[in-house]
Parts: structure tokens; sequence; C-alpha cells
């Protein structure tokens, strides 16, 4: 998520002086009465969110409505799928360090096919072949070796995040695949430039439905975050509370089996002590309520 | 000349009437995931088809999801769920017209999501449940190069009108679920009604926005 917000970010001398810097203007901030716990400098965060739409809407979002309506979708996928490419190698690693060499393997064999036979990434012939494209950074590495994920922050430009996912990020910027490319920083910079403008084509609709959808755009991507990257660290697959069920139906019904709830195990279960590392599911808040039976 | 258009009538009068039920009765038997399967590909074929809803008329594709996927949806348990333990405080009358704003609010905004469909692949992957269960969980996968697979999860329930979906999954990310805390915190700042006012005047500005 991070990566897919980071508009202008991508240097690591640019993380690095924003996460100190603001990490210092954070400890002075007063918090939201009756805000979400995980949010504790809301008022603050919603500050920079509002930086950041705007940036978007005047920069960002201009660039990438012009590329995407420059070029066709076939070079558009092409641009995706090399960058998907050189991305698997930093994936692997972290499929390796979540414990799932399996994963880690297919990853790599995927760059090794893509880089070759599917030339330089440009086409995902690995995905043809049944060799699924993963999705792990290393935010999710600490979440699944049990890091605690402090408060939600926003930073300037590069979007929303925890502070787990702050400190993964940077290791995902610092570890790079771009480098490996090439050495020439001007180089290395319109790589970051391209892909940064080729993420925020495709992500032209999804914000904006998302946005329209909204009543508090900020509440709204704050719980997509949380959201989204539960289901991330857990590989699409996050042990649902007791199932939730809508509330209002007087016909008792009969207890579905959790196993049919869950999609095909792709890996071992999470062990427990990795659960408190995630943040509780938006929907346990109100688990009591799951099994009233009130009239509609 | 009179009376043959007054059979004609009577005759397209009696198709439509067999037209409207005939996706009742068919849902009592059809099997969720068979009815997720059917419905996904009905739709996708008809947008893939029109020039004009991949131009990006709503109002189009509206009229499409109205026909063809809301049946299937229920309505009222995804507001229940979306209001959480605010569902219980509020009166018939309210619980009425949350629903009506709450549907209109996620019609509009995610029918739009159809008009950029292209040529994405669907997986339908077989359902996990007994044949006895009455609440359980479709899985989709939609497939797009260079992208890890886009899971999407319906919930579903099963009905005296067949099955219903009440809660999905996009991603990981419940479109249902999200909007807990938007609710609760207008709730809070307000009321129920003032809730209700604010989708209404959210509604009215979408719909303004795409005149």
């Amino acid at each position: 998520m991070l990566a897919a917000t980071a508009l202008a970010g991508g240097a690591r001398m640019l993380v690095r002086s924003v996460l100190v810097t603001a990490f210092w203007l954070l400890a002075g901030c007063a918090t939201v009465q009756n805000g979400d716990p995980r949010d504790p400098y809301e008022s603050w965060n919603r500050a920079v969110f509002e930086f950041n739409e705007g940036f978007d809407e005047a920069v960002a979002k201009p660039i990438a409505t012009a590329y995407r309506d420059l070029l066709p979708y076939e070079i558009r996928v092409r641009v995706r799928n090399f960058f998907s490419n050189i991305q698997d190698l930093m994936i692997g690693v972290n499929n390796l360090l979540q414990g799932k060499p399996a994963e880690a393997w297919s990853d790599w064999t995927r760059f090794v096919i893509n880089s070759s036979v599917g030339i330089l990434g440009l086409h995902d012939i690995a995905s043809e072949a049944g060799l699924e494209k993963h999705n792990e950074d290393f935010g999710q590495t600490f979440a699944v070796w049990g890091a605690e994920e402090g408060p939600f922050l926003v930073w300037p430009f590069l979007g929303a995040g925890t502070v787990r996912d702050s400190f993964g990020f940077a290791a995902d910027v610092a570890a790079a695949p771009t480098r490996w490319v090439t050495s020439d920083a001007a180089v290395q910079w319109g790589l970051w430039g391209l892909y940064l403008v080729n993420e925020r084509a495709d992500l032209l609709d999804a914000k904006t439905i998302l946005d329209e959808s909204a009543i508090d755009k900020y509440v709204a991507r704050r719980d997509f975050f949380y959201q989204r990257r539960r289901d991330l660290i857990y590989d699409g697959n996050p042990p649902r509370p007791p199932r939730e069920r809508p509330p209002g139906r007087d016909e008792p019904r009969a207890e579905a089996p959790l196993a049919a709830h869950e999609p095909a195990a792709r890996t071992a279960p999470r062990s427990a002590e990795a659960e408190p590392a995630v943040s509780g599911a938006l929907s346990q808040d109100d688990a009591p309520f799951a099994t009233a039976g009130d009239a509609l | 000349m009179k009376r043959r258009s007054t059979i004609g009538l009577l005759s397209a009068l009696l198709l439509c009437g067999a037209g409207l039920f005939a996706p009742q009765s068919i849902a009592e038997v059809t099997p969720p995931d068979a009815l997720v399967k059917t419905v996904t590909l009905e739709v996708l074929d008809i947008v893939s088809k029109d020039k004009e809803i991949q131009a990006g008329n709503v109002e189009k594709v509206i009229s499409l999801v109205d026909a063809k996927v809301l049946p299937h949806f229920s309505f009222d348990s995804m507001t229940a769920l979306a209001m959480g333990v605010n569902w219980r405080k509020a009166t018939a009358d309210q619980k009425t017209k949350l629903i009506q704003e709450f549907r209109t609010l996620l019609v509009r905004t995610y029918a739009s999501a159809l008009t950029s469909y292209r040529d994405e692949q669907f997986e339908f992957l077989p359902l996990r449940a007994k044949p006895t269960d009455t609440d359980v969980t479709v899985n989709v996968r939609v497939i797009k190069p260079g992208r890890q697979p886009i899971a999407i999860d319906y919930d579903m329930e099963k009905t005296a009108a067949g099955w219903k979906c009440y809660n999905v999954y996009v991603a990981g990310v419940s479109l249902v679920l999200n909007y807990r805390t938007e609710f609760a915190n207008e709730i809070r700042k307000s009321s129920i009604d003032g809730l209700i006012a604010v989708l209404q005047q959210k509604n009215h500005r979408l719909e303004a926005a795409a005149k």
C-alpha cells in the first residue's frame, strides 16, 4: 500500500529525513476525541492526508492521467510486468524470511523464466505457466516476525502506513532492485519515476471509486489500509473472527463450519504467536452483536 | 388490427412476467457458486459488447446492474453489517431509509467500476461448503498480468428467495465493513437521522455530477 501510494518518494535520503522530522513533529500533537485507538495522531495525520490529496490532485493524478491516455494498454502492461519481475527477487527474499521457502523458490523461478523467456520481464510467462505472483514486503515480514505495528501514520508524499510499515518501506526502498538494473543515479531516478507514474495510472479508477464512495475520505482510506494490510500479512487467508452475521435475522441459522469460509490455504496458517502483531479486525469491535437477533 | 395488437401486448406482458419470475425460481435451486459464476459471466459478456458502457455511460451500467445483479444482493443485511451496534438503535423507518440510501450509494459508486472492465480473466474457485450450509463464501479471483490475482469473496446466505450476497471482500477488504467507522462517527457527531441526511446529500451530489 505504501509503495502503491508513494508518488514523489523513492529517494532514500528523502525518506530518512522525512521520517526523522515528522517523528518529532508528531510527538507534540494533540489527539482526537473518540478517535480510533490505532490512530492517536489523527489530527496531524489528517493534515498530512489533505496535503497529499492536494499534491495528488495537482501533480500526480494529471501526470498519471496523461500517461494513461498517451500510452496504449499493451505498453503499460509491459511496464508493469518489467517492474513486477525485478520485484519478484525481493518478494522471494521476504518469503524466505517469513519461513516460506517453497514460495521463495517459486518467486525466483518466476524471475528466471520471465527475465529470459519473458524478455527482461516484459512478458509474464511464469503466471501463464502456473507460477503465481505473490505480494510480500518487509512490512509484512516484520509483522510475521511479531513486531508491534505501532500507531497509524500518514507521511508527506508517501501515504499511509503504521510505524512498522514505515520501517518496512524504508527497508523496501533500501533493497530496491532498481540499483541492480543500473548504477547510474539518473537512470535509477527515471526508473522510480516511471514505476510510480505507472502505478498511479493503474490506480486511477480504483481511487476515484474509493473516494466517491466515502463519507469521510480519511477514515475510509485508513480502514481500507488496515483491512488490506491484514489480508496481505496473512497471504489472503486472515483468520476471520467468528463469522460476522448480518444482524437482524430472526430465524435461527445453522452455523457453517469455519473451514468453509477460508480460501484454500496456500501456506500453513500463521502460528498463534504471530497473531498479536496484527491489529484487531474491524469486525471484532462489534463481535457480540453478530449474534443479535433483533427484528429488521 | 386492434385485436391483434392487444393480443401482442398481452403476450408481451406475459413474457415479461415470466422473465420477472424466472430468476427467482431459478435462484431457489441454483447453488451459490453457480449463481455467482452465471451472473458474473453474463454481466461481463454484456459489458464487453457494449460500447456505450465502455465509454463510461454510468446510467446504462446502473440499469444493467439493477436488472442482473441487485436481485441477488441483500441490502438490508449489508446495511445492518455496516451499521454494527447502531443498527439496534434505529427505528423501522430509519432502517428503511438507511437501506435505501446505502443501496443507492453502493450501486452508484461500484457500478462505475464495470465501465473500466477490459479483458481481465475470472477464475471461479470450487465451493468449500457442505450442501446443508446456509451461509457460505464464494471465492472468485481476477487474473491480471504482472499482478497478484485479486480475490473477490462473496459472503452469501440462503433465503426463501434463493441465495443472497450480504458482504463482498475485494483483495481482503470488505466494502461493507469499511463503512462501519464512518457511519459510527456520523452517528456520534449528530444522530442516525444525521447519518441519513449525509447519505442523502452524498447521493444527490453523485447523481448531479453524473449528469
